[in-house]
C-alpha cells in the first residue's frame, strides 16, 4: 500500500487509526475513515481523475462538494456499477472500486484527446450545423459515433440487485442543511417541542464548520458543534437524517429527499435498502443549504490542480490533505485569504497571492507574513500543464506578465447562495448588486431561508438567522416559543468582494462550463449568432446541462453574455432551477414498485387448486388466471386447448370466473339507475333473472359488457369484464354521485367476496346436482336459461346460481363466499368425475366465445360502438342513457364503418392471425385500400379450421365475399371468406338444452 | 400535492384520480340535443386561475369530490363532495 504523500501529519476529521483500502482504475490506494473518495485520491497525489466531455481534456477535482463538474467516476462493478457519481461526495469505504470515465484506452493516454486538435470544429452549435446531411446518416453513423466519443459513464447493463424503498414523513419543521444555520434552527425549534426533521447530504453534520477554523462563543467551533448535536440528539421530537439530500420542493409543502442508506457500504446489509426515497410533508421548512463557490474563467482554468479556494480549505481542514506543494491564490475577495492562511498554517508554501482588487497596505502586510508574493490588482491570465498544473501566467496591475511555477491554484470569486429549492415553486432568484450574486426571490409562504443560502454569508449571520427562523417556525406551528437567547458570538470575518468573471488575453481555452466543455468563446459565438436569451444560450451551447446543471457555470455564462450584449446580469436573465437539486436514481423514486412488484398480483380463490392441476397462468388485468391445464404427453398448448374445448362441448368443463368484476347495487332506484348506465332496458327484468347488458361511455363508444341479475326488487348484481372492473366501479360512482345524486341507490364492489365458477357442457346439470342441496330443483323448467337464484350447496352454504353461458353450452355459474371457493372447486370435480369433468382455462374460454361470436376485450377496445359489434338493436329508443346521443352522431352510424363479422380461411389448413388487415382481393396492400382488421382468432376443434372475428367496412352485408387478410409483420397473406360471427350452434339449441 | 378529503382528511394526491372540469352539466332527458351533448362531452375551458374540478378518491372513500384549485399555483381553496353540491341544487 502506497503512503499518502499529500496527507498532513496531523489534523482533520479523519480517523488515522482506521485505514481503508480502495482502488481507482485498478490501482490500490489507502485512505482513512472520514475521507471522501476525492480527499483520499488527493492524499495519494492522484489529481487526474477524468477526461472532459467533448475535448477529452485531462481533468481533476474542482470542488469538494455536490457541485463537482469534473470528477465523475464509476463506482463498483458488475450489476452494481454506478456511473457519474461525484467523487467529492462519495464516502470512502474499504474495498471501494472506482474507475474514471470517458477515456480510452486509459486515463493517462486517451486516444480521443485528438478531439482537441480538431477542436475549432467543435464549438457551440457544432452538432446542429455539421451532422445535418444526409439525413439517413444520422441514425446509423453520426449518432453512434458521437455517443461513443462524447459521453459520461456506462450504465451497468444488468438488473440492479439492490432494493429501494419509499417512505413518508410528517413534521412541523423541515430543516434542509446541517451547517451552522440549520443546526441553530433545528435547536431553536426543537427546544419548543416541535417535530423537526433535519436532513443533510453529507455523512457528517456541520456543513462549512467542518471545513473552517472558526470560533463560536470564544471556543473552537467544533465544541459548539458537538454540544449542539448532543442536545439535538436528546430532544425526542428531533430527527437528524444524514446522507440525505432534499432534492425538490413540490406542491403543498411536500419535499422530495433521497437517503443514501447503504451507498457508503460495499453492499447493503441484509433487509436494508440501498437508498430510500422520502416524501416529507412539512408544515414549515427552513432552507439552510449554504452556498457554492464560483470559479473564474481564464485560459487553462481546467488544468488538474486548479481548485476552488473553499474546496482547498475543506481538504486541508477537514481531511488533513494539502493538495499541492506550491500554491498560488487567485482571489477577488477576502475569502481567498482565509485559504492562504489555512494553507500556511498547515505548512504549505504559498508562491503568490493574486488579488484582483487594488493595492491595500493591510493585505500587503498579511502577504508578507505568509511569505507570499502579492500581485495586487493583478490577474491569472492562464494556467499551464498537461495532466497536472505546472505553472501560471500572472499579469500585474501595470500589465507586466510573470510566469510562476506551482502545482495548486486556488481560485476565490465569492459564493452563490444554494437557493435552488426556492425556485422549484415558480420563485425567481433576485440579483443583489451589493453582494454580486442572486439571492432568493419570492418564497412559498411556508419556506424561509437562513444563512448563506439567503446571501447572509458570515457565520454570525448564519447562527442568528437559524435561531430566529427556528423559533418563528415553532411558533407558527402552534408551539409555545422558548425564550429568545442571543446568538453566540463568533470570531470576526470580512466578506469584501469584487468579482472577476473572466480574464482575457491568455493562451488556450477558458472554460465556463467544465462538464460540457463550454468555453467563453462559445458564449461569444452564441451572442454573435443571436442565441442571447439565457434559455437559448443554454440550448445552443449546452451550458448548464448534464449532471451538475451548471452549479459552477451558470453565473459566469450569464456574466459573459451580459458583457457581450452590454447589459447587466439581471437584464440578461436568471436560471430557473427545477428539481432535482442533484441527480436521483430512478430506483429511489420507484421503491419496491418494479418488475413483478410493480403492482400487487391478485390470485383467484381457486389458484392453489389450479396450481395442483399443473395450470399455466396468464396475466389478465391485475389477476393471474389459469390459461390452460396441460397433461403429460400433450405436444403443445394447442393440443391441450383443443382437448379442453372438446371436453366441454362433449361432456362438461369447469373454469374459475371469479376475476370478473362484481358490483352489488341496491336501492329503490336501482333499476332506474341501470336504465341510465346500460343501453338496454332493466325495469321489466323479473326478480330471479339475469340479462346481458352493454354500457357506453358518454362519447358513444362501448365501455364494458356483462350480465346483471335481479336478486330482489331493489337489488341487482352486476358483472363486468375482468380488465374493466375498477373502471366500471368508478364510472358507476361518477354517474351516481356527480350526475344523479337524487337517485336512491347504493353500490359496492363484491368482486373479492365471491368465488364464482362456470360449469359448462351437456353434463353440467348432472354435475351441479352433486353439489347443490337436494331441495333446489335444477330442471330446465325450474331453472331456465338466464335464471338467477339463491341456493345452498354442500349442506347449507349460501350460494348463488346463474344459468348463463359464454361457451354456448348448457352452462351455469355458481358463486359461493370466496373462502369456500377452493372447496367448491374440489366438490364439483368430484361431482363431475364420472363425466370426465375437465378444468379449462382462459384459452379454451376464448376459443368457445369466438365459436359463438361473443365479443370480448379485443372487440371492446374503446374504438367500437354497439352498432359496430352488431349490438345496435339493443339500444333502447325509449329512455335516455349514457352515450345515447353521441352514439347517434353521423360519423358513428355511417354504413361504411367497420362492423363485426366472422372470417374463415378459404383453404381450410391456413392459419389466421389477429391484427391482420383486410384488403380487397387483387388490390394493392396499401393504407388507402385498408378495409378493417381481424380482432380475434382461434383454432376451432369443432370446425377443424381457424376462424376469426373482425371489423370490416360494410359488415354483415358482405357475408360470402372474399378478402385478403394481410399481415406484413408475420408475412401473412391469406384469402378469407366473410361469414356469420356465430360458428357453432347458431340456433342456440345447446344453450337451452 | 395534498387534497383534504371531507371524509378522510388530508391525503396524498396519489390516492386520487383526476377527471376534469366539475361544472359542465350533463344535458338530461330525451329532449336534450346532440349539439348540447357534444358541448358537454368535448368543450372545456382552460382557465388560468381557480378551476373547479372533479377528483375521485379511489384509494380512500370512493367519493367524487369537487376541488377548487388554482391552476397557476396548485393552491386548493375548497373541497366538497360532488354529491353534497347537487343535493340541494335545482338541476
Amino acid at each position: 500500500m502506497s503512503a499518502q504523500p499529500f496527507r498532513l501529519a496531523s489534523g482533520g476529521l479523519i480517523d488515522r487509526g482506521h485505514q481503508l483500502d480502495f482502488s481507482f482504475d485498478g490501482k490500490s490506494y489507502g485512505g482513512y475513515a472520514g475521507d471522501t473518495l476525492a480527499s483520499a485520491l488527493l492524499a495519494n497525489g492522484v489529481r487526474l481523475v477524468g477526461r472532459s466531455f467533448k475535448y477529452h481534456r485531462p481533468r481533476g477535482f474542482l470542488s469538494a462538494g455536490p457541485e463537482e463538474p469534473n470528477a465523475l467516476v464509476e463506482l463498483r462493478s458488475g450489476a452494481r456499477r454506478e456511473p457519474n457519481t461525484r467523487a467529492t461526495v462519495v464516502e470512502l469505504f474499504a474495498g471501494l472500486d472506482a474507475a474514471s470515465q470517458n477515456r480510452w484506452p486509459s486515463l493517462a493516454f486517451d486516444l480521443l484527446s485528438i478531439n482537441r486538435l480538431v477542436s475549432p470544429a467543435l464549438v457551440a452549435g457544432f452538432y446542429y450545423k455539421t451532422f445535418m446531411w444526409p439525413a439517413s446518416f444520422w441514425e446509423k453513423l453520426y449518432e453512434p459515433l458521437i455517443r461513443r466519443a462524447a459521453g459520461l459513464g456506462r450504465a451497468a447493463g444488468a438488473e440492479d440487485p439492490d432494493q429501494y424503498e419509499k417512505a413518508f414523513a410528517f413534521c412541523d419543521l423541515l430543516v434542509i442543511g446541517g451547517g451552522p444555520a440549520g443546526l441553530a434552527a433545528a435547536l431553536a425549534a426543537g427546544r419548543s417541542g416541535a417535530r423537526v426533521i433535519l436532513c443533510d447530504e453529507d455523512f457528517r453534520l456541520g456543513g462549512r464548520l467542518l471545513a473552517e477554523k472558526r470560533e463560536i462563543g470564544g471556543k473552537p467551533a467544533s465544541e459548539w458543534l458537538a454540544a449542539t448535536l448532543a442536545e439535538l440528539e436528546s430532544l425526542p421530537e428531533v430527527r437528524i437524517v444524514p446522507r440525505t439530500t432534499v432534492f425538490g420542493l413540490y406542491d403543498h409543502g411536500i419535499y422530495g429527499a433521497v437517503e443514501r442508506v447503504a451507498d457508503h457500504l460495499p453492499e447493503p446489509p441484509a433487509h436494508q435498502p440501498r437508498q430510500r426515497g422520502w416524501r416529507i410533508h412539512a408544515k414549515r421548512a427552513i432552507l439552510a443549504a449554504g452556498a457554492l463557490e464560483r470559479p473564474i474563467v481564464f485560459a487553462g482554468n481546467d488544468r488538474p490542480g486548479v481548485m476552488l479556494a473553499g474546496a482547498v480549505r475543506a481538504y486541508v481542514n477537514r481531511h488533513g490533505v494539502l493538495p499541492g506543494r506550491e500554491s498560488v491564490l487567485f482571489t477577488a475577495g477576502d475569502d481567498g485569504w482565509t485559504t492562504a492562511r489555512d494553507i500556511a498554517a498547515a505548512g504549505g508554501k504559498i508562491a503568490a497571492i493574486v488579488d484582483s482588487r487594488p493595492a491595500d497596505p493591510a493585505r500587503k502586510a498579511l502577504a508578507d507574513k505568509l511569505g507570499a508574493r502579492l500581485f495586487a490588482g493583478g490577474a491569472v491570465m492562464g494556467a499551464r500543464g498537461g495532466r497536472q498544473l505546472s505553472g501560471v501566467t500572472i499579469r500585474d496591475a501595470s500589465g507586466v506578465v510573470t510566469e510562476l511555477s506551482c502545482d495548486l491554484l486556488a481560485v476565490s470569486n465569492g459564493w452563490n447562495p444554494t437557493l435552488h429549492l426556492t425556485s422549484h415553486q415558480n420563485g425567481k432568484p433576485a440579483w443583489d448588486e451589493t453582494l454580486q450574486c442572486f439571492v432568493p426571490g419570492s418564497l412559498p409562504a411556508d419556506l424561509a431561508v437562513a444563512g448563506s443560502a439567503a446571501g447572509r454569508f458570515t457565520l454570525a449571520q448564519a447562527l442568528e438567522d437559524g435561531a430566529r427562523l427556528g423559533r418563528q417556525a415553532a411558533t407558527e406551528a402552534g408551539l409555545a416559543a422558548t425564550a429568545s437567547e442571543p446568538a453566540p458570538t463568533t470570531d470576526p470575518e470580512t466578506t469584501g468582494l469584487s468579482p472577476v468573471w473572466r480574464v482575457s488575453g491568455g493562451k488556450g481555452k477558458a472554460f465556463v462550463d467544465y462538464q460540457n466543455d463550454v468555453t467563453d468563446k462559445d458564449v461569444e459565438l452564441a451572442a454573435r449568432e443571436g442565441f442571447r436569451p439565457v434559455e437559448h444560450l443554454k440550448r445552443y451551447t449546452t451550458l448548464g446541462m448534464a449532471t451538475d446543471q451548471g452549479k459552477t457555470s451558470n453565473l459566469s455564462g450569464l456574466a459573459i453574455m451580459a458583457e457581450q450584449t452590454a447589459k447587466t446580469i439581471p437584464q440578461t436573465g436568471t436560471t430557473t432551477f427545477r428539481p432535482p437539486y442533484t441527480p436521483v436514481a430512478i430506483g429511489a423514486l420507484a421503491g419496491h414498485h418494479r418488475g413483478k412488484e410493480f403492482r400487487p398480483v391478485r390470485l383467484a380463490p381457486t389458484h392453489d387448486w389450479s396450481k395442483e392441476q399443473g395450470a399455466v397462468f396468464v396475466e389478465s388485468g391485475p389477476w393471474l388466471r389459469a390459461q390452460y391445464y396441460p397433461r403429460p404427453g400433450e405436444a403443445d398448448w394447442l393440443t391441450t386447448v383443443n382437448r379442453e374445448v372438446k371436453a366441454v362441448r362433449a361432456s362438461v368443463g369447469i373454469c374459475d370466473v371469479s376475476t370478473l368484476g362484481k358490483i352489488d347495487i341496491q336501492g329503490a332506484d336501482a333499476a332506474e339507475f341501470l336504465e341510465r348506465v346500460y343501453i338496454n332496458g332493466w325495469k321489466a327484468l323479473p326478480v330471479g333473472k339475469a340479462r346481458y347488458g352493454l354500457m357506453l361511455r358518454e362519447d358513444g363508444f362501448v365501455m364494458d359488457d356483462g350480465t346483471t341479475s335481479r336478486l330482489g326488487d331493489s337489488h341487482f348484481l352486476m358483472t363486468t369484464t375482468t380488465a374493466n372492473a375498477g373502471k366500471v366501479m368508478q364510472h358507476l360512482e361518477f354517474c351516481h354521485q356527480v350526475l344523479w345524486p337524487e337517485l336512491d341507490v347504493r353500490m359496492v364492489s363484491v368482486s373479492e367476496q365471491w368465488a364464482q365458477v362456470a360449469i359448462a357442457g351437456p353434463k353440467a346439470r348432472e354435475t351441479l346436482r352433486g353439489v347443490v342441496d337436494p331441495e333446489y330443483v335444477l330442471s330446465n323448467e325450474a331453472l331456465p336459461y338466464l335464471a338467477a337464484r339463491s341456493v345452498t350447496v354442500g349442506g347449507g352454504i349460501q350460494a348463488r346460481l346463474f344459468r348463463i353461458s359464454f361457451s354456448g353450452e348448457l352452462a351455469y355459474e355458481l358463486a359461493v363466499p370466496a373462502d369456500y371457493g377452493d372447496a367448491m372447486m374440489r366438490a364439483l370435480m368430484q361431482a363431475g368425475a364420472s363425466f370426465g369433468i375437465t378444468p379449462y382455462g382462459t384459452e379454451a374460454l376464448g376459443v368457445m366465445r369466438i365459436e359463438k361470436g361473443h365479443v370480448a376485450g379485443n372487440e371492446l377496445n374503446g374504438q367500437t360502438t354497439a352498432r359496430d359489434l352488431g349490438l345496435g338493436r339493443m339500444m333502447s329508443s325509449k329512455k335516455d342513457f349514457v352515450g345515447r346521443l353521441m352514439a347517434g352522431r353521423q360519423a358513428l352510424v355511417e354504413q361504411e364503418r367497420p362492423a363485426l363479422v366472422g372470417f374463415r380461411p378459404v383453404e381450410p389448413g391456413q392459419r389466421l392471425r389477429a391484427g391482420a388487415h383486410f384488403i380487397g382481393t387483387g388490390q394493392q396492400a396499401v393504407m388507402e385500400n385498408d378495409e378493417g382488421y381481424m380482432t380475434s382468432v382461434a383454432y376451432s376443434p369443432h370446425l377443424k379450421h381457424w376462424m376469426g372475428l373482425g371489423l370490416i367496412k360494410g359488415g354483415a352485408a358482405r357475408i360470402g365475399e372474399r378478402v385478403r387478410a394481410y399481415d406484413p409483420v408475420r408475412n401473412g397473406d391469406v384469402v378469407v371468406e366473410i361469414c356469420s360471427p356465430v360458428f357453432v350452434d347458431p340456433e342456440g339449441a345447446r344453450l337451452h338444452g | 400535492m395534498r387534497i383534504t378529503c371531507p371524509h378522510c382528511g388530508a391525503r396524498d394526491a396519489q390516492e386520487f384520480s383526476y377527471l376534469g372540469a366539475a361544472d359542465p352539466k350533463r344535458p338530461e332527458g330525451m329532449a336534450a340535443s346532440e349539439a348540447a351533448m357534444a358541448t358537454y362531452v368535448y368543450q372545456r375551458d382552460n382557465p388560468a386561475g381557480v378551476h373547479r374540478e372533479l377528483w375521485y378518491h379511489g384509494a380512500g372513500c370512493h367519493a367524487w369530490l369537487v376541488v377548487s384549485r388554482d391552476t397557476r399555483t396548485h393552491a386548493i381553496t375548497a373541497v366538497e363532495p360532488a354529491k353534497a353540491r347537487k343535493a340541494g341544487a335545482t338541476a
